[in-house]
């Protein structure tokens, strides 16, 4: 019997091999659901505007240093002679020049401009690394939890919700500095990378959460579907059904949440620097140049806005990247 | 109904134990001395020895922590110095404060709970207000404005919408004055006033999200085969959108209301701190930076509190928005 | 349907496969499953859904068994079993003389190869994420077998085998139409050249003219491959066509079996006479013979004592709710579980 376009045109002979009432020859090669969410997402305008945002964003956080040199100033460089007698800066709106694109810091007078750039790589590498790590562990928990239910749902369920319980902000607030603390003096100067990984491990240690739930609700939505019953009847073990049958099906949701993830940490970890206990001087960070930067709220307003501002852009164009992903990879899902 | 109920409870004691530990186990090992910071320069060792003693900072862990929670219980025994018995619940003396932690609880829940409900009330009403109508008017410029009302809003952060209102509301325009705290059986219009710059900008942020969450699911529900049939049915659009559509759409925002305020009344130390009222989560910060052990315990557990309850009152919820959890 | 059915059934022969009956391949003793159901507030839990309650039947080498029922009567719960996707709670399996009915993965890994089932929704069967070569490979991927020639060509074999042009290896199940995708479901489960295949309604998602292609595709198959069939469906009409020998299931328990013949036209039980009435036949116009059964299925919670049909059967007396009836051949005629079998023709 032969397939026809048209199906139900009935029970003809079988042809030969190879032979096609389309007439072509060619081997068929379907186009994958991830294939069609690309197609999708690549004719969602605002979805293609934000993520060229990001992209541009991305390079410019990973060629710090070699923006620096261009701009010729570095984040640490102090132009103290642009002050005036009270440490603001001189000219318009907060010393804006041709060499100056954002202007300078009061009392330290470091350029803005380049210490966002900077700043932004701390952001983005930390959010980024955390976002990952936070997923990972929540698919993982998040599969186990869903395909083997009872017991283990049971038990990773309460630790998700112990996790859920304790606040966040007040344990970081005593992890972040007593473990710096174990492993340098309270007079040393902690290195940056150091810090880093501590605020990695914070977010990862109580991130992870969403990621799990979501994962575990999709998989007992998916565990019961008839493909991974045929697999079992054919002999599949488990490590095959969780693998080829199941994880194939949950990717869409896990880089949407992923995606959604990294500008949360953007912005937790910039409120963590907000609250003294993030990346600590002198590294650039977003979220202490925001608070260095409200008791200039009256007197130089353009050190709180551009900081402000940017880390805005930043996150807003993650939210629209993260949407539009969500609408390509599910297209009944609602916009 | 009753067996879901119970086992729910049990979960959220199983929880706050777990909690409690964890958060003794933690604490213990910061290297702040409490006793250290209390004394001025020239305590001799002996005399802080015998302080730390009195305060228990020399028994094994495991022995502190039991006393602990019998205080909370059944209450305890405190030196003299500490104001002597301690009843139920007793959650120790803060040499940090010179006060029991329970007063200094006392003095602060309100200020936290003040922020946060009035705020929550402005923010779910705005927030699910916005979603639905956006999604029945959906394509119009209300829908247009609101999506992009809650992606901005989403996209913010709390002290930068906080500096900027104070700046434009408090110094600028002078509409309001300085945030503070009084308490409402004193002065409600001062009580208003004094927060109502915090509202805004948690409601602001917060009603973002919900927009765009309640309109997701909204536009989810209504295009379901049984609102067609209702609307087919004949029935009035404010029945078959108020009653039908909204009761099914509302779940999942009934779930993330719940772990927000709960979070939320665990205190809002950003909001706090941008606007310089003293409420829980204040109070948290400043514990832990100095090593405050009671009271850092006890903001703790009043959070993880929080959020348990809040937890199991959104099950309940469920339980009664959606009849088929019912009969698990 | 039926129209075209009933014709091509009365010119057809018995299908047979390559000649009839072989040696018994799968025999089934008391087969059992109760679902416990979670008492309220009670401890200990309350009773149990008894969806399947003692099953007795055999099936052999090539033979096409049918299974026929209203919904919830436990017949795709017996398809569950007999592959053991499901753990029966009572009663034997025999396969091929050896005792299945609780055996480990280990065990079961060969016999995999010989038992296989095509599962009703083609839209779920199929892993949406997997090309078709996948999908149709994956039974040889589980098992580690590699096919003489590769595992592209032997997937290409059984595409072409069930009428699907195998240059579609690459395609994803989205872009078939649900009649090619059972197909594709077919071919999964033809891959590992089993003995028996338990059909778990493969054509009742279908459309009514597709559903005649997929069971001529079926037919020829066994009659190729020498394939025994259990053939699970609620369309008496599509098991006339394909089924040798059918058996008729309620509430959980085999009312009925015997070859086609003798249920089409000698039908004994009163429920399998009124499942056939209750055939739409467009040459009967009029509700005449129609035998309307009254109220609804009992729940398989609380089953009604001694014969189960008893509440719905016209004929019911007293010996029938106390006394069950067991199935056994009566008055010379195949088995039937009832106290007061129907005879004659069916008018």
């Amino acid at each position: 019997m032969s397939l026809s376009p048209v199906e139900g045109v009935v029970l003809a002979e079988t042809t030969p091999v190879g032979e096609d009432p389309t007439g072509s020859d060619r081997e068929f090669v379907g186009r994958s659901p991830g294939q069609l969410a690309w197609a999708r997402l690549k004719r969602d305008r605002t979805a293609m505007i934000s993520g060229a945002v990001l992209v541009f964003l991305m390079i410019v956080a990973i060629a710090a240093p070699l923006i620096a040199r261009l701009y010729g100033v570095g984040p640490n460089d102090q132009f103290q002679d642009r002050l005036d007698g009270n440490s603001m800066p001189l000219g318009y709106v907060g010393g804006i020049t041709g060499d100056h694109w954002f202007g300078l810091e009061p009392r330290l007078g470091r350029d803005i401009f380049i210490r966002m750039v900077y700043g932004m790589r701390t952001s983005l590498f930390i959010a980024f690394a955390a976002a990952l790590i936070t997923s990972a562990i929540g698919v993982v928990l998040g599969i186990l939890a869903g395909f083997l239910g009872g017991v283990v749902d049971a038990v990773i369920g309460w630790i998700t919700d112990v996790a859920l319980a304790l606040p966040f902000l007040i344990f970081a607030l005593a992890v972040v500095p007593t473990v710096a603390l174990r492993f340098y003096g309270p007079r040393d100067e902690v290195p940056a990378a150091f810090q880093v990984a501590v605020l990695i491990g914070v977010f990862a240690a109580f991130g992870w959460t969403s990621t799990a739930r979501l994962v575990r609700g999709q998989v007992i939505s998916l565990r019961e579907r008839e493909f991974v019953e045929a697999a079992r009847a054919s002999g599949a073990g488990l490590g095959h059904m969780l693998f080829r049958q199941l994880l194939p099906n949950i990717w869409a949701p896990i880089l949407v949440s992923f995606s959604l993830a990294v500008p949360s940490y953007v912005t937790g970890e910039a409120a963590l620097s907000f609250l003294g206990i993030g990346i600590l001087e002198p590294t650039a960070d977003f979220g202490r140049m925001i608070f260095q930067s409200i008791p200039y709220l009256q007197t130089d307003p353009a050190y709180v806005f551009f900081p402000g501002i940017t880390i805005f852009a930043l996150v807003l164009a993650f939210n629209l990247f993260g949407d539009a992903l969500r609408d390509a990879l599910d297209p009944k899902s609602s916009r | 109904m009753a067996r879901f109920l119970i086992r729910r409870l049990l979960g959220a004691v199983l929880t706050l134990f777990a909690v409690s530990v964890l958060s003794f186990l933690m604490f213990f090992a910061l290297p702040k001395d409490p006793v250290s910071g209390m004394c001025p320069k020239n305590c001799n060792a002996e005399r802080l020895e015998r302080v730390r003693a009195e305060l228990g900072l020399r028994d094994p862990l495991v022995v502190q922590y039991t006393n602990y929670m019998k205080g909370i219980f059944v209450g305890r025994d405190l030196g003299s110095a500490q104001g002597g018995r301690c009843d139920a619940p007793c959650l120790g003396y803060s040499y940090v404060n010179s006060e029991a932690v329970t007063d200094t609880l006392a003095r602060v829940l309100p200020v936290t709970l003040s922020i946060v409900i009035p705020a929550a009330v402005l923010w779910l009403a705005l927030g699910v207000g916005l979603g639905m109508i956006s999604a029945l008017r959906r394509g119009s410029v209300l829908d247009r404005l609101a999506i992009g009302f809650s992606l901005t809003g989403a996209s913010l952060q709390l002290y930068f919408v906080g500096a900027v209102l104070l700046l434009v509301f408090c110094y600028k325009l002078r509409l309001v004055p300085i945030p503070s705290y009084t308490s409402i059986f004193d002065n409600p219009a001062k009580w208003a006033s004094g927060l109502v710059l915090a509202w805004c900008a948690l409601a602001f942020l917060f009603s973002a999200i919900y927009a765009r969450l309640s309109r997701a699911q909204m536009l989810e529900t209504l295009s379901e085969d049984f609102i067609r049939t209702a609307r087919a049915k004949g029935l009035a659009k404010s029945t078959v959108y108020g009653r039908h559509a909204l009761r099914a759409a509302i779940t999942p925002v009934v779930t993330i209301a719940g772990l927000d305020v709960g979070g939320a009344l665990g205190g809002t130390v950003i909001t706090e701190t941008t606007f310089g009222i003293q409420g829980l989560g204040r109070t948290a910060v400043d514990a832990v930076r100095s090593g405050d052990l009671p009271t850092i315990m006890a903001t703790v557990l009043i959070s993880a509190f929080f959020i348990v309850v809040a937890n199991i009152v959104v099950d309940v919820l469920y339980a009664v928005i959606d009849p088929r959890v019912r009969l698990r | 349907m039926s129209e075209n059915v009933s014709t091509a059934t009365a010119t057809a022969p018995a299908a047979g496969g390559t000649g009839a009956a072989g040696a018994t391949l799968l025999r089934v003793e008391g087969l059992t499953k109760h679902f416990p159901v979670r008492g309220g507030l009670k401890p200990g839990g309350g009773g149990a859904v008894r969806a399947v309650d003692g099953l007795d039947f055999e099936v052999r080498a090539g033979e096409t068994l049918g299974l026929v029922g209203e919904s919830g009567c436990g017949k795709t719960t017996t398809g569950r079993m007999l592959v053991r996707l499901l753990e029966p709670t009572g009663g034997k399996i025999v396969f091929e003389d050896r005792d299945i009915t609780h055996a480990g993965r280990r065990e079961l890994r060969p016999l995999r190869q010989d038992l296989q089932i095509i599962f009703q929704d083609p839209y779920a069967s199929l892993n949406p994420r997997h090309t078709v070569g996948r999908i149709v490979s994956m039974p040889l991927e589980v098992n580690g077998i590699k096919p003489p020639g590769g595992v592209k060509r032997r997937v290409q074999e059984l595409l072409e085998l069930v009428g699907l042009n195998p240059e579609h290896y690459n395609r994803y199940p989205h872009e078939f139409s649900g009649g090619q995708r059972q197909r594709i479901g077919i071919a999964r489960a033809l891959a590992l050249r089993p003995k028996l295949i338990v059909a778990d309604e493969p054509v009742s998602a279908l459309d009514v003219s597709i559903q005649a292609q997929v069971i001529n595709l079926l037919r020829d198959l066994q009659r190729e491959l020498g394939l025994a069939f259990v053939f699970i469906a609620h369309d008496l009409a599509v098991v006339r066509h394909f089924c040798q020998r059918v058996a008729v299931m309620y509430l959980g328990k085999i009312v009925e079996i015997g070859d086609r013949t003798e249920i089409y036209e000698r039908p004994r039980h009163p429920y399998t006479r009124a499942l056939l009435s209750a055939i739409p036949d467009v040459t009967q116009l009029g509700p005449a013979g129609r035998i309307r059964l009254t109220g609804d299925v009992p729940t398989p919670l609380n089953p009604p004592t001694g014969c189960r049909f008893r509440t719905r059967c016209w004929k019911a007396q007293d010996r029938c709710a106390t006394e069950e009836p067991a199935l056994v051949a009566r008055d010379g005629g195949a088995p039937v579980a009832c106290h007061f079998p129907e005879s004659g023709e069916l008018r």
